[in-house]
This record gives structure tokens, sequence and C-alpha cells, in this order.
């Protein structure tokens, strides 16, 4: 075999369980769960842990779920216990606010990916530039970035770090990135950024590509990984943390994790506590295929239940329709649309 | 007849599209318009349609606010230029219709609560934000049936009719409505939500509104209140219309509404120009016809010190 061109490359790996995890829990993990996770990856050597809500910060809603314990009470919790891990939290403008972020930096945040759709990174410099004057660990996330084209994402990116982002995320929230369009745009990036600003990608599992594309940024300039033990995640999943850790170590890529301990984490702790295994079904397949927000995915399957609407319909109706992530009450609504045409009572509880 | 004249600050969407509506107004003439930008389509098309123009901002009007005859003025610009804009214009006594969520006035959302506003004299009238007009009228109309424990609303808006302004300011948007949706709304908490969606063609605006009541929703009551309300605004946003619901589950009440505009600036996708613009016209006219048949004086205010 010939030596890994990758060989020495070091990359930090960003835990997404505890934010990106609680869609696939409903948003329903408990506080000392999360707790005994994070004392875990801390022990592992992962370097960034996130926590909230799924939908981050404000995301507590009847749009986007209610989680058992507010973001306030979960950061602390986990902020109180680690030893070498950096707590992150998740802030979306238009959901959360400024006040949201001044609170999780209280609580022990001192990381955040400021969140927008991929071409609309001109609502982040408010939070950015609040983030910075906090001191905290900055990452410009652009979501869906299959939707834009790699000099658009080049242009928004800049945007983002001109706000003062320390980071620039390419985000594949609807996992239907596929591995050469993520080496272009890393290529693309790490040319037109400073050097001194670091690049991260984000997959989801949707295509079966999680890990794959995370190894293509990584190959292509991408210094920090959002991955999930045993993929724990929207949709079909992050890149499963414990597998990507495994695929550093065989190509010489340095992640500064231990893999047998999330290995372990993930097989002992994670994959018990899932009400669903995170996987490729054929729902999620379909927001991989269709380019749809793999968030949408549970309430997807929920409206369709009710409704009468295979989820499958839905969620590519919604691809067509280019609904984005936050727009969850779409969901219900195109449901309940479809099954009028389709001459089916909406008057169901 | 006599109409009241009014100036324009700001030439962004909000400016612009209300400058058209303004032309139509049997009590208000549009006579200024005011921006920051010589190059702005907003003042181009202003001085097309014969207003004056400055681009040195409210400064630039001042001077002739008295010579002019200025009684009203609208602030679309943002929420942190808005206080030094009111103070200035209040101080030559002119009345205020602010389109920013600066939100210093009293709050206006005409189908619920403009009535109450034609008993007193405000200097200052705040309109709140789009998703404010589009979305409290119903958090109100099932609030008049049952308590409405907690009121959200998600706005979905078209990324090309959302300006720089609303854009880097999303936070006092969020943080305006929901406000509004309590004090106006009448909701025991309120919360707001917007999503900026790119979508080419663009998407018609969305609002949903999601209302959980004290104890089982009665639902003909609710239903009817909703319905009755949407016939209130669709008086002046013909557009307004609902998509889905009410739908009933469990104590949450969920209504689907979408708004088109008239497409006098931007295209009709652009119902959050129409429904903010269309609903500070409307409360300008009210004041309008005070104005005019002598039951309200506008008075000069002395500058605080």
């Amino acid at each position: 075999m010939s030596r890994s061109p990758m060989e020495g490359l070091k990359v930090k790996l960003h835990d997404m369980s505890l934010r990106d995890g609680m869609h696939a829990k409903r948003e329903q993990i408990p506080v000392a769960k999360m707790v005994e996770i994070a004392k875990g990856l801390d022990a592992a050597g992962v370097p960034f842990l996130q926590v909230t809500h799924g939908a981050g910060l404000g995301g507590n809603s009847i749009q986007h779920g209610r989680a058992l314990a507010s973001n306030a009470e979960y950061i602390s919790a986990v902020a109180g216990v680690v030893k070498q891990a950096t707590i992150s939290v998740l802030l979306i403008p238009g959901l959360g606010t400024m006040k949201e972020l001044q609170e999780a930096y209280d609580c022990g945040a001192r990381s955040v990916h400021v969140a927008t759709h991929c071409t609309e990174a001109d609502t982040s410099p408010q939070h950015i530039a609040f983030a910075r004057k906090l001191g905290m660990d900055t990452s410009g996330f652009l979501m869906m970035s299959h939707l834009n084209t790699p000099e658009g994402l080049v242009e928004q990116a800049r945007l983002m770090e001109s706000y003062g982002a320390n980071t620039v995320y390419v985000t594949d929230s609807a996992g239907a990135m596929l591995t050469h369009e993520v080496t272009e745009v890393f290529t693309r990036l790490r040319d037109a950024l400073r050097p001194e600003t670091e690049i991260g990608f984000h997959g989801h599992h949707n295509l079966g590509l999680g890990i794959a594309n995370s190894i293509a940024a990584i190959g292509a300039g991408a210094s920090r990984i959002d991955a999930s033990l045993a993929g724990l995640g929207a949709g079909a999943g992050n890149a499963p943390i414990e597998v990507l850790a495994a695929v550093c170590d065989r190509m010489g890529i340095v992640t500064g994790s231990d893999t047998f301990a999330l290995m372990d984490l993930a097989e002992d702790v994670v994959v018990p506590m899932m009400d669903h295994v995170v996987r490729a079904d054929r729902e999620a397949l379909t927001l991989g295929f269709a380019g749809v927000y793999s968030t949408f995915l549970l309430p997807a399957k929920r409206a369709g239940a009710r409704f009468g609407i295979p989820a499958r319909d839905i969620l590519v109706e919604l691809g067509r329709k280019k609904m984005i992530g936050g727009q969850e009450d779409m969901i219900q609504d195109t449901a309940m649309t479809m099954a009028r045409e389709r001459g089916l009572p909406v008057d169901v509880a | 007849m006599r109409k009241i004249r009014c100036a324009l600050i700001g030439s962004g969407n909000i400016g612009t599209d209300l400058m058209f509506k303004l032309l139509r107004s049997e009590v208000l003439e549009p006579v200024w318009m005011v921006g920051i930008d010589p190059a702005s389509d907003g003042l181009k098309r202003a001085a097309e349609k014969g207003l004056k123009v400055t681009h040195e901002g409210v400064d630039g009007l001042l001077p002739h606010v008295e010579a002019d005859g200025i009684e009203i003025a609208f602030d679309a610009t943002s929420a942190y230029v808005h206080a030094e804009n009111s103070r200035k214009l209040n101080a030559l006594g002119v009345l205020m219709i602010d389109l920013t969520p600066a939100a210093i006035g009293p709050l206006c959302v005409p189908p619920v609560n403009l009535a109450a506003l034609s008993g007193q004299v405000p200097m200052s009238v705040n309109m709140i934000s789009c998703a404010g007009q589009a979305t409290i009228p119903i958090v109100a109309a099932v609030g008049a049936v049952q308590t409405v424990d907690y009121a959200e609303i998600i706005a979905s808006l078209s990324s090309k009719s959302i300006g720089p302004g609303t854009r880097a300011n999303l936070d006092e948007f969020t943080y305006t409505t929901s406000n509004a949706i309590e004090k106006v709304g009448g909701a025991r908490r309120g919360k707001a939500l917007a999503i900026i969606n790119p979508a080419d063609p663009p998407m018609i605006m969305r609002n949903t509104i999601y209302c959980e009541v004290a104890g089982t929703p009665d639902r003909a009551a609710i239903t009817a209140s909703v319905l009755a309300m949407i016939a209130e605004v669709q008086k002046y946003v013909p557009g307004y219309r609902l998509v889905n619901g009410p739908d009933f589950e469990g104590n949450r009440v969920a209504v689907f509404l979408e708004v088109a505009g008239l497409g006098d600036y931007l295209p009709t996708y652009a119902g959050n120009l129409d429904i903010m613009t269309a609903a500070a016209a409307r409360t300008a006219e009210m004041f309008a016809e005070r104005i005019l048949d002598g039951s309200m004086q506008l008075k000069k205010m002395e500058p605080a010190q």
C-alpha cells in the first residue's frame, strides 16, 4: 500500500452528539445523559463539544420542539464537568439572539457556530461581531451548502470572515453534497480566505458520504470537522465520530482523540439511547437525494402519519418548493395541502 | 380637499413601496423622500414621481419642513437611527410613523388597536415589523375567544425582499415582534421567528401562527374569529390569504397564511413590504383625518435636555 497523502495533517474534531443529536432524540436528552456523554468525549480528547437544543439558542419552541431542559441548564451542567474540551453552541440569527448568546457565554460556552442559510451570510454580522467581542471561538456556518455554487460559497465565506469569524464552515445540512463538490469548494475556500482563517465541514450521512466528504474536505484544507457519536444527528445523522477517528488514524491524520474510547462511548452509551436506528433509511436517503434539510425527517414522518401522506412524498415536495432550515411549519402546511389535493380529510387529530 | 403633506425617510424597499401607496391616498400627499445614497433606486423613483429628494439624510430635510408644511413623516431607516430622526422631527411638530423596529412610540396593528389610538395624540407610532403586522391580528382573533398562554409566529420572507437594514438587525426584529405579540396581540408570552428564503422564483411571504390557549379550544368560535379577522386585514391588504387551518391539536391552534403584495415596488411575492406599508399608510390616514377635521393638533416638542 502507498503512503497516505494526508499523513501528518491535523484536524480538530467538533462533536455534535449533544446538539445535532438532539434532533434524533426529539430534543429529549436528559441533562444527566448529556453530562455522561460529555465526560466521555472530554476524556477521549475531543476538543470541541456542541451543547444546545437541536436548533440552537432560542430553539425551544413549537416550531422546533421543546427540550427536556433549557439551554442554560444543559450548557451549565456540561461546562461544569469537562476538563479540556471547549463547549460550543449553535446560533441561527432570526431564531437565536445576542441576549441568548450572552447567557450561553455566562453558562460556560466559549465557541459558537453562527449559522445562516448558504446565501444569507449578511444576516450574521451582529452575532459574529458580538461573539468575537465576548472572546469566543467563532465559526460562520453556511447551511444547506449544496444550494450554492462554489463561487457563491466563497463570496459568503468572505463575508463571514470580514465580520470576524475565525472559522468558516461548509454545512451540508441536507447530506446532499458529492465528494468531488466538497473537494472543489474547499480548494477554492483555502485559496480565497486568509491563511489564519480555518475552514470546516459539517456533513450528514444521508447519501452515506459523511466520512468520505469529511476526508475530502481535510484533503483540501479543512482543519475542523463536525461529527457525532454513532452519527447521532438529524436525518441519517452526522459523520460517525468514532469511524472518522479510525479513518484518520489509518490515514495518519492527527485528531488528538482516543479512537477506542470513542468506539466504546458510541456503542455502550449512545446506540442504546437511540429512539430509532440512525441510518440512511428510505426517508433519510430521500433527504440527501432531494436536497432537503435533514431536520425535516421526523416532523415529516409525523405529518405523514397524521394526514395519510407518505413522508417521502412530503419531503420531495418540500425540496421542490426549495424550503430551507427553519421552515418546519411548512411541513404540516405542505402535508395538509397535499392531503386536500388527494381528497383526504385535513380535519384529523 | 387639503391633503396632509408627508416626508418619507429611507429610500429602500419599504420607503419606496410606501411612496406608491401614499400617491394613491385621498388624505396624504408625499412631498419629500430622504435617502443617504444619491444613486439609490428609491430616490430616483421619487424624483420621477415629482417628490423633492435629498441624499443628505434627515438633516437635508429639516430646513424645509416648515416651508413645505410637512406634518407627518414615515421613518423607514433602521432602529439605530430612528431615535435621532424622531427627536429632530418631533421638535418641529412632525408626527412620526415609525416603520423601524425601534418601538419608541405606541405599537400599532390597525385592525387590532388603531381605534384605541384614535383618542390619543402620540408624536410617534410604531408599526412593529412586517411579521408583526401579518400575525398579530390572528393572535388577537384567537385571544378574543380564549386566553392565549403562548403565541409563536414564523415568518418566511423571500430573500430579494429583505434589504440590508433588516438583514443587519435581525435581533431587533425578533425582540420587537415578540414583545408586540404580547402587548398588542394579548398573548401572555410571545415568540417570533424569521426565515429568509432565497428560492428563485421568490416565495410569497408565508406566516404561521401557533397559539396555545387556556383550556380546550372552542373550535367553532376560534375559526369564526380568525376568518373575520382575515377579512378585516384583506380590506387593506387584498393578498392576505388563509392557506391552511385553523388546525387544532390539543390546546394548540395553528393558522397558515400567505401574503401576496400589490406589486407597487417589488413584485407580488414581497407581501411583507405591502402589509407593513399598507398598515403604516392606514395608520397615518387615521391621524390625517383627525388633523384635517381639527380634532387633533400637532405640537412642537421641546427637545429633551
